[in-house]
C-alpha cells in the first residue's frame, strides 16, 4: 500500500518528545571552550584600534581577528562583499570585530565587556528613503545590490488614459525575527594537521562547507559540516550559520581545542539576520469595470549593510509582485538598497509575503474604487491556464482560483459576514471584520536557480537490506526525514520502517542543495523518487527481483545485491521539467516549476478602546499539488500562517541606529495559543506530474497570505485603509485618528 | 559552593554547585539531562519547563538553592521506561512536536495540566500552554495531541 498520502507519524518523534534528540549544545566534549563574539556598537565607521583592558588575564584567552584568517576575509555566498571579521571598515553595529573562547564562561563574558573598539564614526543610512537618495554612499557606487526592470506593454499609456481608473498606494512591511526557539549555535574542532569539522544548528550544510573552505583555503574533502537537530529555521538559518560555523572554527584553530559558539537569545535577535523591511509602490490602471489594464509596480527592500541574499530575494519579490492575475501590461520594478543595519536575509517566503501585502492590500482598494465587491474585482481578473505571468511564464499547470476563492468563501461564512459586520455595531467597543487575500508561490528555485545547484541524491543499500537515503537537505521541524522515507519506500515497495535517512554530514551525503525555497519535498523529493526508483531497476535488471514484488522480496534482493555486486547504490540528478525555459538576461520565462495557490481569509475583532486587533477565525485553502504526509502539510501550513500572524499584528522590530532595541523575547511579541485563532486547513490536491507522488512545494506558501487578509479584515472592521504591517495597537489608533480628522487617508490616492 | 541534595526522576541527587547557578544549568551541565532546553534564558519561552514538586517552573529562572530537597521531574522522567506517556504518544501521532525544541517544556506542560484537569477544554488548553512558546506549529496539533491524551472524543464534555 502507497505511504504517500497517509500521516506517517514523524520519524524522530519519539526521540523528541522524550528529551532525546541531540541539538548542538547539548553536546560536550573533554576540553570544550566556549566562544563570544565582540561587536562594533556602532553602526558606520572606520576600525582605528582594538585595545585590551589589562584587568583581564588575556594571555589564557583565545583571542581572533581579522589578522588570523588563513583564506579570504569575506564570507562566500553571492556578491562575496562580507568580511568574516571586520578589519578596517564597520558597516553595521553588529559587525564582528573580534572573538575570544575560553572554558569559563563567566570569564569569557568579563572578557567581551573589555575589549575596546576604537571606532571613527562615518555618517549612517538606515532607511530606504535615505539609501535610495544616497544621502550617503554605504555601498558600491549607489548604495543598489540589484535591481530588476520588467516591462510588458504599454504601461505609461495606460496610466494615462482619462478612460480608466487609476488607482495608486504604497504599503509598507516591517522587519520580522525568525525566533525559532532554539538560538543558533555551532560546535568546531579545527587544525592545519586535521583540517576543519563544524556540526550545529543549520538548514544548508553544503552553504557552511563552501565558506569554510574559502576561509580557511582548504579543499573540499579537509571541511566536514555535520547538522544536528535543529530547532527551527525559517530561512534564519539559512546563511548566517556560515559566519557561526567559520568564527568557531578560526577560535578552535587556534586554541588547538574544540569550540563551542552559541548565541544567546538577544545576540541571535540584534545580530543574525531578519525578514527585509519593504516599501511598494502601485499604480494600477483598471477599467471600469473592474479589469486590469497596466500595472505599474516599485518594490524596494532593505538588505542591510551587506548584499548577503537580496538579490535573489528581491528577485522572487519582484517575480510574485502582480499576484495571480492576468493583465496586458505590466511594468515590475525591483531593488534591494543598502542600510547601515545588520544584513537581512532569509525568511520564510523569501521576499513574497512582502510583495504580496501590498498587492493583496491595493487589490482591496482598487475593488473600492470601481464599486466592486473584493472577490468580484478578484474573479474578473485570475490568472487562467494558458495566460503568461509579468514575466512571460505561460501558466501551463491547470489553475483554478475561482474555485479555491469559492471554497474559502464558502468555509468562512465570508458572505454572510461581510454583511453582517458591515451592518452591525456589535458588542460595545469591538468592531469585527473579515477580509481575504488570493497569492501563489513558486516552487524551487526562482529561474535558473536549480540548474545551476543541480542537486544529487543518492540511495543506497545497507548489508541488512535497508535502505539509506542521502541528502544535504535537513529536517529542521517540517518533516524533511518522514517525507523522504514514505517517498523511497513508495518508489522501493518498502514500508517506511525500512528506510533510513542519513544526518546530513558533507563526509557523506552528495549535495542536494539548501533545505530551502519551497524545495525539499518537491525538488528534492523528486530525486529521491528517482533514484530509489532507479535501485529498484537494478534489482530487476540483476534478476533478483520480480517486476512487482514489494517488502521482504526487495530486502532479499538487495542483500543478495550486494554479496553477489559489492555496493547497490543509484543517484539521480535534477533534471528540468520539459519544456521550462528562464533567461537570466532578459529576466524572462518560467520563474518556476510550478505554483502552489492559495486563498485565505481572516476573520478579525478589533477593541476601539484599546486598539488591539484579535484574529478571530482563520481559514487557509491552498491547491499544493499532491499531499504527501496530511497531518505534517498542515502543520507547516498552520505553523506558516501563525507566524504571518505575528508580522501582521505583533512583530515589530523597534529600530535605534540600526540596532534591534527589543531583542528580547519579553518585547518582541510572537503569538502565544492563546492569541491565535483556530487555523482551519483546507487542500485541494492536483497533483503535479514532476513533483514525488504529484507533490508541489508548501513550506513557504502559508507565509503570504495572512498578513493582507487580516489587514482587509481591519478595513473592514473599521472602514479604515491600512497600509502597513505590524498593525499594531498604536498603528490602528492613528489608523482611526486620521479617520476621524478632516485630512484623513480615506479614499483612493498614496 | 553549595551542595545541592534534591530527587530528579526519581532519584537522590548531589551536587556541587554555586548557590546561585540557575537549576537549567545543573541540570543540563552537571547532570547531563539536556532534554531540558534553553530558548530564551528570560522566562519567556518555557523550553527549559520542568517539574518541581508537581509545579510547573521555568528553570532558567529558579537558583540551584530553592531546589534543595525538592523532587524535580524532566522530560526524561516522565516515560515509565519505555512506555510513553500518552501525551508523548499524542504528540507522536497528531503532530505535536515539529522542530521538538519546545517540545520537553510543552509535555511538562500538558502532563501537568492533565493531573489537575484530565478533561480540559480547548481553551483550557491553550491557556494552560501559554507559557510555551512554539514557533513552528501555530499550537494547533499540539492542542490536538493534549485532546487526543485524555481519552476517546465522545468522553470529553
Amino acid at each position: 500500500m502507497p505511504t504517500i498520502g497517509q500521516s506517517v507519524p514523524r520519524r524522530e518523534g519519539r526521540a523528541k518528545v522524550t528529551g532525546q534528540a541531540r541539538y548542538v549544545d547539548d553536546v560536550a566534549l573533554p576540553g570544550l571552550m566556549y566562544g563570544a563574539t565582540v561587536r562594533s556598537s556602532v553602526a558606520r565607521g572606520i576600525l582605528r584600534d582594538v585595545r585590551y583592558d589589562p584587568s583581564i588575564p588575556w594571555s589564557e584567552i583565545t583571542v581572533v581577528t581579522a589578522r588570523d584568517i588563513p583564506g579570504r576575509n569575506r564570507v562566500a555566498l553571492i556578491a562575496d562583499d562580507q568580511p568574516w571579521l571586520a578589519d578596517d571598515r564597520i558597516n553595521h553595529p553588529e559587525e564582528p570585530v573580534v572573538l575570544l573562547a575560553h572554558h569559563d564562561r563567566h570569564l569569557l563574558e568579563e572578557a567581551r565587556r573589555k575589549v575596546i573598539l576604537d571606532i571613527e564614526p562615518l555618517p549612517p543610512v538606515f532607511t530606504i528613503e535615505d539609501s535610495l537618495a544616497r544621502r550617503e554612499i554605504v555601498w558600491g557606487d549607489d548604495n543598489i545590490f540589484k535591481s530588476y526592470l520588467v516591462a510588458r506593454g504599454d504601461v505609461d499609456a495606460a496610466l494615462a488614459s482619462g478612460d480608466l481608473v487609476i488607482v495608486e498606494g504604497v504599503y509598507e512591511t516591517g522587519a520580522q525575527e525568525q525566533l525559532y526557539i532554539e538560538p543558533n549555535g555551532m560546535l568546531a574542532v579545527a587544525s592545519a594537521a586535521e583540517g576543519v569539522s563544524v556540526r550545529g544548528s543549520m538548514q544548508c550544510p553544503y552553504y557552511v562547507h563552501r565558506a569554510l573552505m574559502a576561509l580557511f583555503d582548504l579543499p573540499a574533502e579537509r571541511v566536514r559540516v555535520v547538522q544536528m537537530e535543529t530547532g527551527g529555521g525559517f530561512g534564519g538559518k539559512e546563511e548566517y550559520p556560515s559566519i557561526i560555523a567559520g568564527h568557531a572554527a578560526l577560535l578552535a584553530w587556534k586554541a588547538g581545542r574544540p569550540v563551542k559558539l552559541m548565541y544567546d537569545r538577544a545576540e541571535d535577535m540584534a545580530a543574525t539576520t531578519k525578514r527585509h523591511p519593504s516599501r511598494t509602490r502601485h499604480r494600477t490602471a483598471v477599467t471600469r469595470e473592474g479589469v486590469l489594464v497596466a500595472m505599474d509596480v516599485d518594490f524596494v527592500i532593505d538588505g542591510g549593510a551587506y548584499c548577503t541574499l537580496s538579490p535573489v530575494v528581491l528577485s522572487r519579490g519582484t517575480i510574485h509582485a502582480p499576484g495571480p492575475y492576468y493583465c496586458p501590461s505590466v511594468r515590475l520594478r525591483g531593488r534591494a538598497v543598502a542600510t547601515n543595519a545588520p544584513p537581512h536575509g532569509a525568511f520564510r517566503g523569501f521576499g513574497a509575503p512582502q510583495s504580496l501585502f501590498a498587492l493583496e492590500r491595493h487589490m482591496d482598494r482598487v475593488a473600492g474604487a470601481v464599486g466592486l465587491a473584493p472577490d468580484e474585482l478578484r474573479r474578473r481578473n485570475f490568472i487562467k491556464t494558458g495566460q503568461p505571468s509579468a514575466v512571460g511564464q505561460v501558466i501551463r499547470d491547470p489553475v483554478d482560483m475561482d474555485a479555491l476563492l469559492d471554497r474559502a468563501c464558502e468555509l468562512s461564512d465570508y458572505h454572510a459576514k461581510r454583511a453582517r459586520f458591515a451592518a452591525d455595531t456589535g458588542v460595545a467597543g469591538v468592531r469585527q471584520g473579515i477580509g481575504f487575500a488570493c497569492f501563489m508561490h513558486g516552487a524551487g528555485f526562482t529561474g535558473s536557480g536549480e540548474d545551476h545547484l543541480a542537486s544529487v541524491v543518492a540511495v543506497e543499500a545497507r548489508p541488512d537490506g535497508r535502505i539509506a537515503v542521502l541528502t544535504s537537505n535537513t529536517e529542521i521541524g517540517q518533516g524533511t526525514n518522514t517525507i523522504f522515507a514514505q517517498i523511497a519506500a513508495d518508489a522501493l515497495g518498502l514500508t517506511p520502517e525500512a528506510i533510513l535517512v542519513a544526518q546530513p554530514d558533507t563526509a557523506f551525503v552528495p549535495d542536494s542543495g539548501p533545505t530551502v525555497a519551497s524545495r525539499t519535498c518537491m525538488v528534492v523529493g523528486r530525486l529521491v523518487e528517482a533514484a530509489a526508483a532507479g535501485l529498484r531497476r537494478m534489482l530487476v535488471k540483476a534478476e533478483l527481483l520480480a517486476e512487482h514484488a514489494s517488502g521482504d522480496d526487495v530486502r532479499r534482493a538487495c542483500i543478495q545485491y550486494i554479496s553477489q555486486f559489492g555496493a547497490l547504490r543509484s543517484t539521480a540528478q535534477y533534471q528540468p521539467p520539459p519544456g521550462l525555459r528562464w533567461d537570466d538576461r532578459l529576466y524572462q520565462g518560467d520563474a518556476y516549476g510550478t505554483y502552489a495557490w492559495a486563498v485565505y481569509v481572516a476573520e478579525v475583532s478589533v477593541d476601539t478602546a484599546t486598539y488591539e486587533v484579535r484574529v478571530d477565525d482563520f481559514v487557509a485553502v491552498q491547491e499544493v499539488g499532491k499531499v504527501i504526509n496530511p497531518v505534517l502539510a498542515t502543520g507547516q501550513i498552520e505553523g506558516g500562517v501563525a507566524q504571518a500572524i505575528g508580522w501582521a499584528l505583533y512583530e515589530r522590530v523597534v529600530w535605534r541606529e540600526g540596532r534591534m532595541l527589543n531583542a528580547q523575547m519579553t518585547n518582541y511579541i510572537m503569538p502565544t495559543s492563546v492569541d491565535l485563532p483556530p487555523i482551519r486547513v483546507f487542500f485541494e490536491e492536483r497533483p503535479y506530474p514532476y513533483g514525488p507522488g504529484g507533490a508541489k512545494g508548501i513550506g513557504e506558501l502559508p507565509m503570504d497570505g495572512a498578513a493582507p487578509a487580516i489587514a482587509n479584515a481591519v478595513a473592514h472592521a473599521l472602514g479604515v485603509d491600512p497600509r502597513v504591517v505590524p498593525l499594531t495597537p498604536e498603528v490602528v489608533m492613528e489608523l482611526l485618528e486620521c479617520r476621524s480628522s478632516p485630512h484623513g487617508a480615506g479614499g483612493s490616492g498614496s | 559552593m553549595f551542595h545541592l541534595r534534591c530527587r530528579v526522576n526519581g532519584e537522590p541527587v548531589e551536587v556541587e554547585t554555586h548557590p546561585m547557578a540557575r537549576l537549567l544549568d545543573v541540570l543540563r551541565q552537571e547532570l547531563r539531562l539536556t532534554g531540558t532546553k534553553e530558548g530564551c534564558g528570560e522566562g519567556e519561552c518555557g523550553a527549559c519547563s520542568v517539574l518541581i514538586d508537581g509545579r510547573l517552573v521555568n528553570s532558567c529562572l529558579v537558583p540551584a538553592l530553592q531546589a534543595e530537597g525538592t523532587g524535580i521531574t524532566t522530560i526524561e522522567g516522565v516515560a515509565d521506561r519505555d512506555r510513553l506517556h500518552a501525551v508523548q504518544q499524542a504528540f507522536i501521532l497528531h503532530g505535536g512536536a515539529q522542530c521538538g525544541i519546545c517540545t520537553p517544556g510543552m509535555v511538562l506542560a500538558a502532563v501537568t495540566l492533565l493531573e489537575e484537569n484530565p478533561r480540559p477544554s480547548v481553551d483550557e488548553i491553550r491557556t494552560a500552554l501559554a507559557g510555551n512558546l512554539c514557533r513552528c506549529t501555530g499550537y494547533m496539533r499540539i492542542v490536538e495531541a493534549v485532546l487526543h491524551a485524555c481519552g476517546p472524543e465522545q468522553d470529553r464534555g
